[in-house]
């Protein structure tokens, strides 16, 4: 860039004017890089703020004051192809009032000879229940691990948020369904796993 | 090449000749030149790719593509899995091809390296080396994009047929798992790279570089659209990488971005190309807007009406244009009210356009217009980018579009604006700067007859395919039902009429530098106010040694 520095300077427009222009832009493209990797964060906090797209809250109490409304819970189980799981809830659906605390299990078997590791994905449908479907305690907060050809009843405790009662959007939801999927787990099991996960046998 | 003179070049030092003056060039107007050669690679490949695709649909069944595959991947003739994986490649190379290897190229790299900094009265580009990197960097972008049609992508296939957008899981490993996909993603790496450099060049120059005289204010709307575009692209492309190398990532390292199986979401993808995605959609359109703005104003001897107004309302395209994403993807399960937004901003969108398309009548209005080559492409542009501008419209309504989307309403309506709009304004933009660029005219009445066959073939082929999508023909499938025969065929034939007039295009260019009808410094006479036609043609080696004042109240 050298030969064209005199005809510039002729302009006044000095280098250093130039390069600051061009170090600004080098910078707000390497901040809109960034931000794209920090969507990932961003969003999953989003999510777990705001209940956003189906997100379940985790709550550590239960409310003090049961509400009103009375909806079906419904509860799907599905396994990935490539882990060796049956896994379904003992019961299909229950009937929650707002406010109360509920405790649903889920019977789970390793059919395999080895030992297994999954992780659950999971959420609620219709979208806006997320906001207002909290977890006291879920097999689906850390990773679980079977034995070969081990059996299991894992616990979700969880409530509906009276809240609920207030949003217009959910006014016409007669039917909450919480469902969950589980895929082979990436490494070893967490060590401190969330309370309520132990199994019961 | 020996057209383009090196006139009163040279004053200060010598310059390169031959083959290095073009691969070591830091010179705009050379650079620009390479950008045209490049664009002509690209949209000559993606073009013939588009011709094989408008042949296997010209009717039921699957007739091209497994003989296609066969010569060109040398997979057995009889195959029909290999020609469908062939058209996939093709449907994928072609709308990649056309957006970054000659939309691209012709209207930012080409005429915009040529012409801004001309127009701004700058003696080159603010980092004339950068210039010559962006350009060599794209070059090898093109060729990685044709290698990854040799490698493997899905099992068992050649080539990457995941669709231009790169969907994750079809492009992850559970889709493509070979490496053509990889390549595919290091070719946009490098394209993304030399866009970003290029726009970093652009901004620089305009905002350091206008000659003194020349506020913001009066700099000529071409100029304009190209500062839009190269913030957009400095604001949008990154998003693009990170996107990509996220897909990258996951491919080859064993991250979960877009996998479910370790908490992440193929939505986020979605959302992440199309944050770059529709943005870009306007990188195509805005050099364009620039240019017939300028088209316009000197064939009707007018001042552009409005030209404040037509500069912002290039900018407040180019604004929203980022926050309206989403309306690419109204069927993933957006919350209704996330839907309501997208429908909204979008409509939005029709002011300024409007407002743009306006003018440009309101330009013509009572002028005194003569109807030379460059102004008949300028108004087949108008007339083109409203009718796909108004299917914009239908589509951005999410009820609709879940009637529509990935249908061949879509294809129609963004062919409209982009393969018949962009490409109309790089047809209006070459027959207005050829004579510039290379001090030769070519012949009017061929220019004309490539305007008219060209007018005619591609809006037959794109018109027909809004009946198909109402009907609900879905897009980038092979074959198709019987009761689709009748508008595919009759979009076919369009298509083999604007081939006709690609020949009639390079017999043009030929044409012209074979009889050599010197141009003189102005062509269009008095309706040329912008600077580049106060310069010789073509322009000096090195043009404004001593830099041009701009005064008086008037814009360019």
């Amino acid at each position: 860039m050298k030969e064209n520095a005199p005809r510039r300077d002729e302009q006044g427009a000095g280098r250093s004017r130039l390069g600051r222009s061009a170090g600004a832009l080098v910078l707000g493209s390497v901040a809109m890089l960034a931000l794209s990797f920090a969507s990932v964060p961003l969003y999953r906090a989003f999510c777990a703020a705001t209940g956003f797209g189906g997100t379940t809250q985790v709550a550590k109490a239960a409310p003090a004051k049961p509400g009103e409304r009375r909806l079906g819970v419904r509860f799907d189980a599905n396994v990935a192809r490539d882990l060796p799981w049956r896994f379904e809830p003992e019961t299909s659906r229950v009937v929650a009032r707002t406010g109360e605390t509920t405790t649903v299990y889920y019977k789970v078997v390793n059919l395999s000879d080895r030992e297994t590791i999954g992780v659950a994905a999971y959420n609620v449908s219709p979208d806006q229940a997320g906001a207002y479907f909290n977890k006291l305690a879920c097999f689906c907060f850390s990773e679980q691990k079977l034995g070969p050809h081990e059996t299991a009843e894992w616990p979700v405790v969880f409530f509906l948020d009276p809240a609920l009662e207030s949003d217009e959007t959910m006014s016409r939801v007669e039917e909450v369904t919480l469902s969950y999927t589980f895929f082979p787990g990436k490494g070893a099991p967490k060590a401190a796993s969330a309370e309520g996960t132990k199994p019961r046998s | 090449m020996d057209a383009i003179s090196t006139a009163e070049a040279g004053a200060h030092h010598g310059h390169p000749t031959g083959l290095r003056r073009y691969l070591f060039s830091t010179n705009h107007k050379d650079i620009g030149t390479l950008y045209l050669i490049l664009a002509v690679v690209g949209g000559l490949i993606g073009f013939l790719m588009s011709m094989a695709i408008r042949a296997e649909l010209a009717h039921p069944g699957i007739q091209v593509f497994p003989g296609l595959a066969a010569l060109l991947q040398g997979t057995d003739p009889t195959s029909i899995d290999a020609g469908k994986n062939l058209y996939n490649v093709f449907i994928t190379a072609h709308g990649v091809l056309m957006i970054f290897f000659f939309v691209m190229p012709a209207l930012m790299g080409g005429f915009a390296n040529w012409f801004v900094p001309i127009m701004i009265g700058a003696p080159d580009m603010a980092f004339p080396r950068l210039n010559n990197i962006s350009f060599w960097l794209l070059a090898a972008a093109l060729v990685l994009l044709v290698l990854s049609a040799f490698a493997e992508g899905a099992p068992g296939s050649l080539g990457f047929g995941g669709g231009w957008v790169f969907y994750p899981p079809l492009s992850s490993n559970t889709g493509h798992p070979g490496p053509a996909m990889d390549y595919v993603i290091l070719s946009l790496h490098l394209a993304g790279a030399s866009s970003i450099l290029g726009s970093i060049n652009f901004i620089t120059t305009i905002f350091n570089m206008r000659a003194p005289g020349m506020t913001l204010h009066k700099m000529p709307l071409f100029a304009w659209g190209m500062l839009v575009t190269a913030f957009l692209l400095v604001l949008t492309l990154p998003v693009l990488a990170g996107a990509i190398t996220m897909l990258l990532t996951d491919r080859n390292f064993g991250t979960t971005f877009y996998d479910p199986s370790g908490g992440g979401d193929p939505i986020l993808f979605q959302h992440l190309f199309w944050f770059f995605g529709h943005p870009e959609v306007y990188v195509l359109i805005l050099p364009a807007f620039g240019i017939i703005s300028h088209i316009v104003s000197t064939f009707s001897k007018k001042p552009v009406f409005g030209y404040l107004g037509m500069a912002y309302a290039m900018v407040s395209i180019g604004f929203l244009g980022c926050i309206v994403w989403a309306h690419h993807m109204y069927t993933v399960g957006l919350s209704l009210n996330a839907q309501r937004y997208f429908v909204f901003a979008t409509m939005v969108i029709a002011v300024p356009t409007g407002i743009k398309v306006f003018s440009w009548i309101a330009t013509m209005w009572g002028g005194s217009i003569s109807f030379r080559a460059p102004m008949i492409w300028a108004i087949g542009f108008i007339f083109v980018f409203t009718l796909g501008g108004v299917t914009g419209v239908v589509l951005a309504n999410a009820s609709i579009d879940r009637q529509l989307h990935e249908t061949y309403y879509v294809v129609a309506h963004f062919h409209y604006t982009m393969s018949l709009g962009a490409v109309f304004g790089i047809f209006a933009a070459f027959y207005y700067w050829f004579p510039k660029m290379t001090g030769y005219m070519y012949s009017e009445t061929l220019a004309k007859a490539h305007f008219v066959l060209l007018f005619v073939g591609i809006n037959l082929v794109f018109f027909p395919q809004h009946f198909l999508g109402l009907a609900g023909m879905p897009r980038r499938y092979i074959d198709y039902p019987d009761a689709f025969a009748l508008w595919n065929y009759w979009s076919s034939v369009g298509a083999s009429i604007a081939a006709v007039s690609v020949l009639l295009f390079f017999y043009t260019v030929a044409e012209a530098f074979w009889r050599k009808r010197a141009a003189g410094a102005n062509p269009w006479g008095v309706g040329a106010t912008t600077l580049e036609w106060t310069l010789s043609s073509p322009p000096p080696f090195h043009q404004f040694e001593v830099l041009p004042r701009i005064s008086g109240s008037g814009h360019q």
